[in-house]
């Protein structure tokens, strides 16, 4: 998926993450900012890389502002914030499970 | 046994902190909300949410219940996709006016089965009837599909419907009736109205003894203080399970002695006297004794 405008999904309250997306050429750069960064900082790191692999993105800004999120609310969001991002006209639900 | 649905807890499916810790309260079902509770804007991330949450481990013991927006709108069957291949239990159908409804809703979910591989009809349905249309159709609508596990009645669009306004249940008293009596001919579930009014404690026991006295399977919730509330007021008291226990074994007694019908206290003990002595005792080893 192609990155083409700016989007954000979920919220800043506790147990949820906000993410911004944007364009990027040729460079997909990832910066994660969390409470709970030391704990879970790395499953954190491998849930938006596995998420973004299957959602098939290359190139872009991903910026997360977690609060504690679950896995499953990190994952959700990020789908949320790519497919807003996108010009993908309908979602393609076997690349999501 | 169907399993025990007293109590069926309203989630807004764009809540991130509630959808994370709902488990913990031990509804009997939870129902993860995408329709009325999430705004315009957000459907499309709750949808995600739901459809994620769907599938974590905290929700594969406990059953799960999705509402979707009517399928009339342009959010409907793209909530079916999510909530069916998320692994949704039972989907809430709202605003279902006749059983064509639920035949639209049907043919959706044989092909969304079909292509994620989930077993046909493993999907279950529930029927929120909203309107005096729905009334009206209450058994068409309860006999449909197969896949109906219960319908409910919902109360807010309901009085909108009739002209009249939330009260001291006069203005659902038709209609609490009618859906109670269509569920129990079609052999399925009967579910009763949300009671808004969280800090009214007294009043939403009222309205809970109501319900269970009309034979009403339990009740939607939107708030998790209102479950230890309802689940003692549905579980059975130490002296109706004594009675229930004195029964089966007169009954356990008669048939040894060759009788169809015995006395207990001088009062016929029979058929539906045991089978209802029976199932008071399978609801207090599943839900505790009232305290």
């Amino acid at each position: 998926m192609n990155i083409v405008r700016e989007a954000l999904a979920g919220t800043q309250e506790s147990s949820d993450l906000m993410v911004k997306v944007a364009p990027a050429a040729n460079e997909l750069e990832i910066i994660i900012n969390s409470e709970v960064i030391r704990q879970f900082g790395e499953q954190i790191r491998q849930v938006v890389d596995e998420t973004l692999r299957t959602l098939n993105v290359r190139a872009g800004l991903i910026i997360i502002q977690d609060k504690g999120a679950l896995d499953c609310v990190i994952r959700a969001r990020l789908q949320s914030a790519i497919l807003r991002a996108t010009h993908e006209p309908s979602i393609d639900w076997r690349i999501m499970q | 046994m169907s399993p025990l649905r007293r109590s069926m807890l309203f989630l807004p499916g764009s809540n991130a902190a509630m959808l994370s810790t709902a488990f913990i309260y031990h509804a009997d079902s939870i129902m993860f909300d995408l329709e009325d509770a999430v705004a315009l804007r957000e459907k499309d991330s709750a949808r995600l949410l739901v459809f994620n949450a769907l599938q974590h481990p905290m929700y594969q013991q406990i059953e799960t219940v999705v509402r979707i927006n009517p399928l009339n709108t342009p959010f409907g069957l793209l909530d079916l996709e999510a909530a069916v291949r998320g692994g949704a239990d039972v989907i809430r159908l709202p605003k279902t006016d006749t059983p064509e409804d639920i035949d639209e809703l049907e043919g959706h979910l044989v092909r969304i089965e079909r292509e994620c591989g989930r077993e046909v009809g493993s999907t279950r349905v529930m029927a929120a009837i909203e309107s005096a249309t729905g009334v009206i159709n209450a058994v068409a609508i309860a006999r449909s599909t197969p896949r109906l596990i219960g319908i409910a009645l919902a109360a807010f669009d309901y009085v909108m419907d009739m002209q009249t306004e939330r009260g001291d249940g006069t203005e659902l008293f038709y209609a609490r009736c009618a859906v109670l009596h269509a569920a129990r001919a079609a052999r399925i579930d009967a579910f009763d109205v949300v009671w808004s009014d969280v800090n009214d404690e007294a009043g939403f026991l009222r309205e809970v003894e109501l319900i269970r006295k009309m034979g009403f399977n339990g009740k939607s919730l939107i708030n998790p203080r209102q479950i230890d509330l309802l689940h003692n007021a549905y579980a059975p008291t130490q002296l109706e399970v004594d009675h229930a226990r004195r029964v089966t074994e007169a009954a356990k007694e008669g048939e040894r002695n060759g009788l169809g019908v015995v006395s207990l206290n001088g009062k016929m003990v029979d058929a539906p006297i045991i089978e209802h002595a029976q199932r008071l005792l399978e609801r207090a080893a599943a839900s505790g004794l009232r305290r």
